[in-house]
């Protein structure tokens, strides 16, 4: 089968910078992929070009093809009509990803009606509440009938996040991005996050593009990885094997620091 | 939301009375005793004597100020030195004048600065949306009287549409005159007002559309301006609200001015010539019930801005 997501030489630039270089890598139907890198390294930027949603300064070359259409290039209408369908994105800071004057219910609500209407099915009001229920309990939020009319500051980030997991799956996309999804939260929020993410995405075979600095949560989401460094790639493998007997220097270090860091904590503790 | 209101009212009051305070102490510190001024020049000490005992200016400053205040809370303004007539009358035919021709000024400002701001911002890469920012820096420098006068000449001088100045002696009984003498210094204040209105405006949309939730409304197939309807006027309007209360006071002091441009019989006219005359009740009138009528706007502007936030809502409750 083809696969889902094939980047073949992306290279993102603005006037004067190279921001990524000759990145490629593909994502299989179901598969999850984690990409890794320091901040700066390039992988935020990556998932905004895979989304059509890259700053008018930054211009991507190469090639990406989503469900088998290609991105770079592609018209500000076409995108939008990808962006949804093939692909919906979960962001890191679920306080200002979401919008503040909004409550939560009528934020799902707004993906749900864009995919009921795209469908063709009844978008009335009442389905799209019903769907918003369905929703809200699927991503396990408590309290649905309270979390529906309550706004993002009177929340915990934890359900935020799942919100915001609520908004991404309600449009049933083919890829799931998620950008650094657990790292605005707290360790215990986190695992549930994480936990959260694997079970949705098995459960609906949608394939996953998991961006994170932390080795750990990526070894605990992804089948294979990337590891990227000022933009560059340095290392594609499978997880496993990136993970525990890294071939390049940089990823050594990365998981030598890593392992001192989680030693440190034990010996700590 | 409740006690919030109450709380704000409160507020509200202290600061009107903190405003009489000063404003007692300015007409005291004036050199002159008004006496002076409602008898004229060239009147016996006796008829002095007996204009002081009339407005109570030989009491004790203590006195004099509780009288003041007791006057106010009755909405008693006094007569005027000069007609005779009580203060709150002519304030009100005045404010009949004033209070339109802000008004009419605020909403034309705002339907120019609300649409050509989301412009100037939206299409900020394009030569079309600096050239408005440009417009709007410009705008903010140009003097309203100034203004006024260039209107006046290319409008009344010119092309011979509109009137100079003036009212009709009948007011509103005669509607077209009114409405027609009201065109020149409504499209001043406005014009001048809309080009700060539009900064702010730009400024509030810039930061919707860099904001992180617009861009999770387009990750996940909202069109570009269907996010910004969606998201983008509530939030936009949030910060443009916290500053039309003082630009609504704006655009009354902007009055002061020209309704002298257009010689208009308003509450300015009423300040400036109760200061020529020395008439210190309608002084005192005019600036207290300006001062209330400022401090009013505040009060609206805060309590519909609560209405769109609900963050500030619950931080009212804490």
């Amino acid at each position: 089968m083809a696969d889902l997501l094939t980047v073949s030489g992306l290279s993102l630039k603005t006037a004067d910078k190279l921001l990524v270089e000759d990145l490629s890598f593909s994502i299989g139907q179901g598969e999850r992929f984690g990409l890794i890198g320091e901040s700066g390294s390039g992988k935020s930027l990556t998932s905004f070009a895979i989304l059509g949603l890259l700053p008018a300064s930054i211009r991507p070359t190469g090639s990406i093809t989503l469900g088998g259409e290609q991105i770079v290039g592609a018209s500000e209408r076409r995108l939008s009509s990808l962006r949804g369908d093939a692909v919906a994105c979960v962001f890191q800071e679920p306080l200002t990803a979401l919008d503040p004057l909004m409550p939560l219910g009528r934020q799902i609500a707004g993906p749900v009606r864009r995919r009921l209407k795209r469908e063709g099915i009844d978008s009335s009001r009442a389905a799209v509440k019903r769907e918003v229920r369905v929703l809200m309990e699927q991503v396990r939020l408590p309290d649905p009938q309270r979390l529906f009319d309550a706004y993002p500051h009177e929340v915990s980030g934890g359900q935020r996040q799942r919100v915001a997991i609520a908004m991404a799956l309600a449009c049933q996309p083919r890829l799931l991005i998620a950008d650094e999804p657990t790292t605005a939260l707290d360790v215990t929020t986190q695992a549930e996050i994480v936990q959260l993410i694997n079970a949705l995405v098995a459960d609906l075979g949608i394939s996953l593009l998991f961006i994170s600095h932390d080795l750990a949560v990526v070894g605990q989401v992804a089948e294979r990885v990337m590891v990227m460094r000022n933009g560059r790639p340095v290392e594609i493998g499978t997880a496993q094997q990136v993970l525990t007997k890294p071939h390049d220097d940089y990823t050594r270090n990365l998981v030598a620091a890593a392992r001192r860091f989680d030693a440190a904590l034990e010996g700590g503790a | 939301m409740l006690a919030y209101m109450i709380r704000r009212l409160v507020i509200l009051l202290l600061s009107l009375f903190l405003a009489a305070i000063v404003l007692f102490v300015l007409l005291r510190l004036l050199p002159g005793d008004p006496a002076n001024a409602l008898v004229g020049v060239g009147a016996t000490p006796e008829q002095i004597a007996a204009a002081q005992a009339q407005l109570g200016s030989d009491q004790p400053l203590a006195a004099q100020f509780v009288k003041y205040l007791r006057d106010i809370v009755q909405l008693d303004l006094g007569n005027s030195f000069v007609s005779r007539a009580s203060v709150l009358d002519e304030i009100s035919r005045r404010l009949s004048v004033t209070l339109p021709l802000t008004l009419a000024s605020f909403v034309l400002a705002l339907l120019i600065a609300v649409p050509f701001g989301i412009l100037a911002a939206v299409k900020s890469d394009r030569w079309y949306g600096l050239l408005l920012s440009v417009v709007s820096q410009v705008g903010i420098a140009v003097p309203v009287f100034w203004l006024g006068i260039l209107l006046v000449y290319e409008f009344s001088l010119n092309l011979r549409w509109l009137p100079s100045g003036g009212f009709p002696l009948r007011g509103y009984a005669d509607p077209a005159r009114a409405v027609q003498s009201m065109i020149l210094p409504v499209l001043t204040i406005s014009i001048v007002m809309s080009a700060s209105l539009m900064r702010y405006v730009r400024a509030a949309t810039l930061e919707v559309l860099g904001s992180d939730f617009l861009r999770t409304a387009r990750a996940l197939g909202e069109s570009h301006t269907g996010a910004l309807m969606r998201h983008g006027i509530r939030n936009g309007a949030v910060p443009v609200i916290s500053v039309l209360g003082i630009e609504l006071s704006t655009a009354f002091l902007g009055a002061v001015v020209v309704e002298q441009v257009f010689s208009l019989p308003g509450m300015g006219s009423m300040l400036l010539l109760g200061i020529q005359q020395r008439d210190y009740p309608s002084i005192q009138g005019v600036l207290i019930v300006s001062t209330l009528l400022v401090l009013m706007t505040g009060f609206l502007a805060d309590l519909l801005q609560r209405v769109l936030d609900p963050r500030l809502r619950q931080g009212g409750k804490q």
